[in-house]
């Protein structure tokens, strides 16, 4: 009985060892390796459709390795720098690293194509200085925009405020809402410096001097960083989001919204396809249009990517695999089933029929269209912004810092050039 | 009953211990019985104030003529009296409710805020089947415990190697020996995370399993906890041995290897612990699903905007249990160990 | 069987011996361990040192230019010591200052509670075995599930908040306002780690000889007497072990505190380590240089104390 045990347990034990000799399985076709983070089910979808190109090049494996987002951002920069890239991640953080991704323009058949659908957002993803050639597909074409509560409204008998209000109209309307009602938030606004990016340039923000150069605070950024400021001074916004966490850290408030504690909710179109399943029928709830300012309705558009990388060593393939995922019917399929906007200028004419039965996702996603429209053309160009994030980072720390207290306005303003320039002169640029 | 209370001494110390056992009892376990009961809810019960104890969700009920089942709602009548009813749809703030009992009957009206859900018991099983089938659940766990056995393995084999010599010989360097490796128990992990993967990936070590094995299996810890026991054990036992010549790796091996069990035992479930849980560094090292251990396929819930707190959780759960197990076995282990090991 | 597998890992030893002298063999054994030690641990730390005299964001150390103390300079850049607003790296000198309040509250709420927790499982009483496990238990959860459960439980919509409310209080918020957001990264922290020196503590209990409480029972020595005359000088060495233990800890306090808290409300429980993992990697530009000075700064630090805390030790011992 004991030697069976011990038996037992040694060949137990080398059971366990044996991964940890064995060398790398033979490989016959050629193997792609695709770095993927997901949200929700877009991880899902798109080992769905590789397995279809799998089936249609039996040459060609590919592997979807789907890792937590802190992968992509902690760790990727790291493996590419000291040359261990894979062949392809998804990335958000497109212009950061973009220097390091394959041009992919000898490898596709038809240029022409993408150049015509994707031509607002090929920028995004090309190396600093470049303006020809493509260097990764969008998989995901995200807007941030608010998203309210309609039940809440109707409940309150106050109408919603038309396509045209301003921020201010917005935090009265939707201050008088939660007063009536009792609710504890009038308006939640993700904790981070992309979020309020938009608000800011339809107050005036330009984030960019007269020469081009990055420059974060200006008298319009001020006054919507004033608002922010103001709003959680006398309760339109609630520290709950802002206040219960330090540093850079991102912080969302989808429970509080799907709980019905919050009247509109400044994030953006990635949330459609959660609410329908957390709110369910709980109440009415759409997207709107960006609420205005003296300088436009705009949101900030965002995304992310599909790249390749230098150090790979199948471009042919890569390029086989872009053109199948760009086709028009496979991309209009991905976009169908996540719930994403698509960033196909041919799809988005034409419209796509998504997998979603709700007349909310339907009323949202048209707003989020609209709102594709109105983006300001500075938007789009700090979003294009190789370095956006050294932006944004100390727009989010050093204001989180003065909503809590810790230092007065203006010195949050003084301190978050200062950590720019630092970001900045780090990353080499100027 | 007053009898038993005063039938020993009444040692108010008794009282207090009790109190505190009970007290810590129920503060380091409810939290994570919380856990436990949390990950059987629905993704939308997660997120609901009041939080309900039990994993709840709202009654359903089939009605004839109606394909899917209705939510079913406690609604006032008329009458002044409520009722159970079925919601057939919602318009704005207004449901349309049907008496289950009297499908033919017409629709009625109920404001929204004057509908109460009705609750019944649901757990939500499928956040425990739906990952278990989608995600490479058993290539992650037999990678987690290849690390977490191997990893202790040698941990406990060279920390008291170390150790050993450290505390049972003299020789030139020791003292620096010894130091120094105390001194890098100040250096938190965290900040040498992008050298310590540099060195690794020089070595040809990343997405494999020993560049997450071997780094930290130096532990200074380790080597400090199992220092400061062996120096305990009464040199004398050794000199006896080393008198019938038996060599230096046996006195190890057989005499203070065997003495410093309860010292090796704390280390052991530490090392398990540790690697069990171990997260930063795996994932600065691993990035490819096939050598993904468990931590790592439990993060891979947490995306860029969202995170999938109903797999998330139940998935923590599934990882919880093997810790546990080994944990209720040693314990026990430990306790006699430390009981019965002589120690003067 | 047994005997053949220790005689397998007997021989290569007692070649060396034969081969190296009996003389030589500590440094066998200490060999393996200072070799993985070596590699993975001192390198990375020589490499941090050339991280620390160089700037820039390039990852590879070849391409890194020098600038000397540059970085260590911008970190003690303040006009006023006594006033971290008035530093250059304020956000350094904020979470130094966070981290001394959090060790030494964090310290001594441990050290208590483990020492009372240690002394009341060493008393015979029932469901001992039982209760050890259970102070133990939370030291397996990774830091990760620690943060996730506490969060569950604080957070303005909290399984705390709604029995506060539930009982007509007003809900607090637990992690919105400094103080208490302060208060329970050490409740948490304490939570989580106690059980590990309760385990030290307790093994220290159980070496001191009975018969030393024998003979103070039969001179009729008061209890609290005993206390401090016989158990805590024994457990003198112990008490050291945690301490040492308990103060690096607590120095690099960050897993279960950054998930929960963030370092917020503002920078209210930012300690050290996290500021020197976000600013290595949580901007898109990672400041390797200053992040680099600053865990030498707070190491050098550390180690003079730790070893002044050893020196302290070794003495009282002679």
């Amino acid at each position: 009985m004991k030697t069976l045990f011990r038996r037992t347990i040694m060949a137990g034990a080398a059971m366990l060892a044996l991964p940890l000799l064995a060398a790398a399985p033979a490989r016959a076709a050629t193997e792609l390796r695709i770095m993927w983070y997901s949200d929700a089910n877009e991880g899902d979808v798109m080992r769905d459709l590789l397995d279809r190109f799998e089936k249609a090049n039996p040459d060609i494996k590919v592997v979807l390795d789907r890792v937590p987002y802190k992968t992509i951002t902690d760790n990727l920069p790291a493996l590419v720098s000291s040359g261990q890239a894979p062949d392809m991640a998804r990335v958000t953080d497109l212009g950061g690293q973009s220097s390091y991704y394959l041009n992919l323009t000898p490898y596709l058949k038809d240029k022409a194509y993408w150049e015509t659908n994707f031509k607002d957002v090929l920028p995004w993803v090309r190396p600093a200085g470049e303006t020809d050639g493509v260097y990764g597909l969008m998989t995901q074409l995200t807007i941030t925009m608010p998203i309210v509560n309609e039940t809440l409204f109707q409940q309150a008998g106050i109408p919603l405020p038309g396509p045209t209000a301003t921020w201010d109209d917005w935090a009265k309307a939707a201050k008088a809402v939660a007063a009536k009602l009792n609710v504890p938030i009038p308006i939640a606004i993700d904790r981070s410096g992309h979020r309020i990016a938009g608000p800011a340039i339809s107050y005036g923000a330009k984030f960019f001097s007269a020469d081009g150069q990055p420059a974060l605070v200006d008298d319009g950024l001020k006054t919507m960083a004033r608002k922010i400021y103001d709003w959680h001074k006398d309760g339109v916004m609630s520290k709950a989001i802002w206040g219960s966490v330090g540093g850079a850290a991102y912080r969302g408030a989808n429970e509080e919204f799907s709980n019905g504690q919050v009247v509109l909710y400044m994030s953006g179109s990635w949330q459609f396809g959660q609410f329908a399943k957390t709110v369910g029928d709980g109440f009415d709830w759409h997207g709107v249009p960006n609420p205005c300012g003296p300088a436009g309705c705009s949101g900030m558009p965002g995304g992310a990517g599909l790249v390749a990388y230098k150090t790979s060593k199948h471009p042919a393939e890569i390029g086989k695999l872009m053109d199948y995922l760009a086709s028009e019917p496979v991309y209009a399929e991905f976009h169908a089933r996540t719930l994403f906007l698509t960033a196909h200028k041919g799809l988005m004419a034409k419209g796509i029929s998504y997998a979603a039965d709700k007349p909310q996702i339907k009323k949202s996603l048209d707003a989020a269209f609209a709102n594709v429209k109105a983006l300001s053309p500075v938007a789009f160009q700090l979003q294009g912004y190789r370095l956006n994030r050294v932006l944004f980072t100390p727009l989010t720390v050093r204001l989180n810092q003065a909503i809590s207290g810790e230092m007065s306005l203006d010195d949050a303003f003084t301190r978050m050039t200062q950590d720019m320039q630092d970001g900045l002169k780090a990353a080499g640029a100027k | 009953m007053i009898r038993f209370l005063t039938r020993r001494r009444g040692n108010w110390t008794d009282w207090l211990s009790w109190g505190w056992m009970i007290f810590g009892t129920l503060a380091m376990f409810v939290p994570v019985l919380w856990l436990v009961l949390s990950s059987f809810k629905t993704q939308s019960a997660l997120q609901e104030f009041p939080p309900s104890l039990w994993p709840t969700g709202q009654k359903q009920i089939v009605v004839t003529g109606y394909d899917k089942p209705l939510p079913v709602f406690t609604v006032p009548l008329p009458d002044g009296g409520t009722a159970e009813r079925a919601m057939v749809r919602r318009i704005g703030i207004e449901l349309q409710v049907i008496d289950p009992a009297v499908p033919d009957a017409p629709l009625r009206r109920v404001k929204l805020a004057e509908a109460v859900p009705v609750r019944e018991l649901h757990f939500a099983i499928e956040n425990y089947l739906e990952p278990l089938e989608k995600f490479s659940f058993g290539r992650y766990l037999s990678n987690s415990l290849i690390v977490t056995i191997t990893a202790t393995a040698i941990t406990l084999l060279i920390n008291a190697m170390c150790a050993f010599a450290l505390s049972k010989y003299e020789f030139r360097g020791r003292n620096g020996i010894f130091i120094f490796i105390v001194s890098t128990l100040m250096i938190p992990i965290t900040v040498i995370l992008v050298p310590a993967f540099l060195v690794v990936t020089q070595l040809n070590l990343g997405n494999s399993l020993w560049g997450v094995i071997l780094p930290p299996a130096a532990t200074p810890t380790g080597v400090f906890l199992l220092r400061q026991y062996m120096l305990t054990i009464p040199d004398e036992l050794m000199d006896a041995a080393r008198m019938d010549h038996a060599s230096e790796w046996r006195l190890f091996w057989r005499i203070v290897l065997p003495l410093a069990a309860p010292a090796l035992a704390v280390l052991t479930i530490f090392s398990i612990v540790w690697r069990w849980n171990d997260f930063l560094w795996p994932l600065i090292v691993l990035n490819r699903e096939d050598v993904f251990t468990l931590q790592l396929g439990l993060a891979s819930f947490q995306g860029e905007l969202q995170t999938q707190w109903h797999y998330l959780l139940a998935m923590t759960v599934v990882t919880l249990v093997p810790v546990s197990v080994v944990f209720a076995f040693l314990q026990k282990y430990i306790t006699t160990g430390i009981a019965s090991s002589g120690m003067k | 069987m047994r005997a053949a597998l220790a005689r397998l890992i007997d021989w290569p030893f007692e070649a060396l011996q034969r081969a190296l002298g009996a003389a030589r063999m500590p440094y066998v054994f200490v060999l393996p361990n200072l070799l993985v030690f070596g590699i993975f641990v001192v390198l990375p730390m020589l490499l941090n040192i050339w991280y620390a005299t160089t700037s820039g964001a390039e990852l590879m150390p070849g391409q890194r230019p020098f600038t000397g103390l540059a970085n260590f300079a911008e970190l003690l850049d303040c006009g006023n010591y006594l006033n971290v607003a008035s530093c250059r790296q304020d956000r350094f000198w904020r979470s130094v200052d966070n981290t001394l309040w959090f060790v030494a509250f964090q310290v001594i709420t441990m050290v208590v509670l483990s020492l009372i927790t240690a002394l009341v499982l060493n008393r015979k009483m029932a469901l001992r075995g039982f209760f050890r496990a259970v102070f133990f238990y939370p030291v397996l959860l990774s830091p990760v599930v620690v943060a996730l459960i506490w969060k569950w439980i604080l957070q303005p919509d909290g399984v705390l908040n709604a029995i506060l409310v539930a009982n007509g209080g007003q809900r607090v918020p637990f992690l919105l306002d400094p103080s208490w957001s302060f208060f329970w990264t050490v409740v948490v922290s304490v939570w989580a780690h106690m059980g590990f020196y309760v385990l030290i503590l307790l093994a220290g209990l159980q070496a001191i000889p009975p018969d030393l409480y024998e003979a103070a029972a039969m001179d009729g020595t008061p209890q609290w007497r005993v206390f401090w005359r016989i158990t805590l000088p024994l457990l003198m060495p112990n008490m050291a072990v945690v301490l040492v233990l308990g103060l690096i800890r607590a120095v690099q306090a960050f897993d279960e505190i950054y998930v929960l808290t963030g370092g917020g409300p503002g920078t209210a429980t930012q300690y050290i380590v996290q500021y020197i993992y976000e600013t290595a990697f949580a901007g898109q530009v990672h400041i390797m240089g200053l992040a680099a000075a600053a865990s030498m700064l707070v190491g050098g630090v550390l180690l003079v104390l730790t070893l002044l805390q050893l020196l302290a030790s070794a003495r009282a011992k002679q």
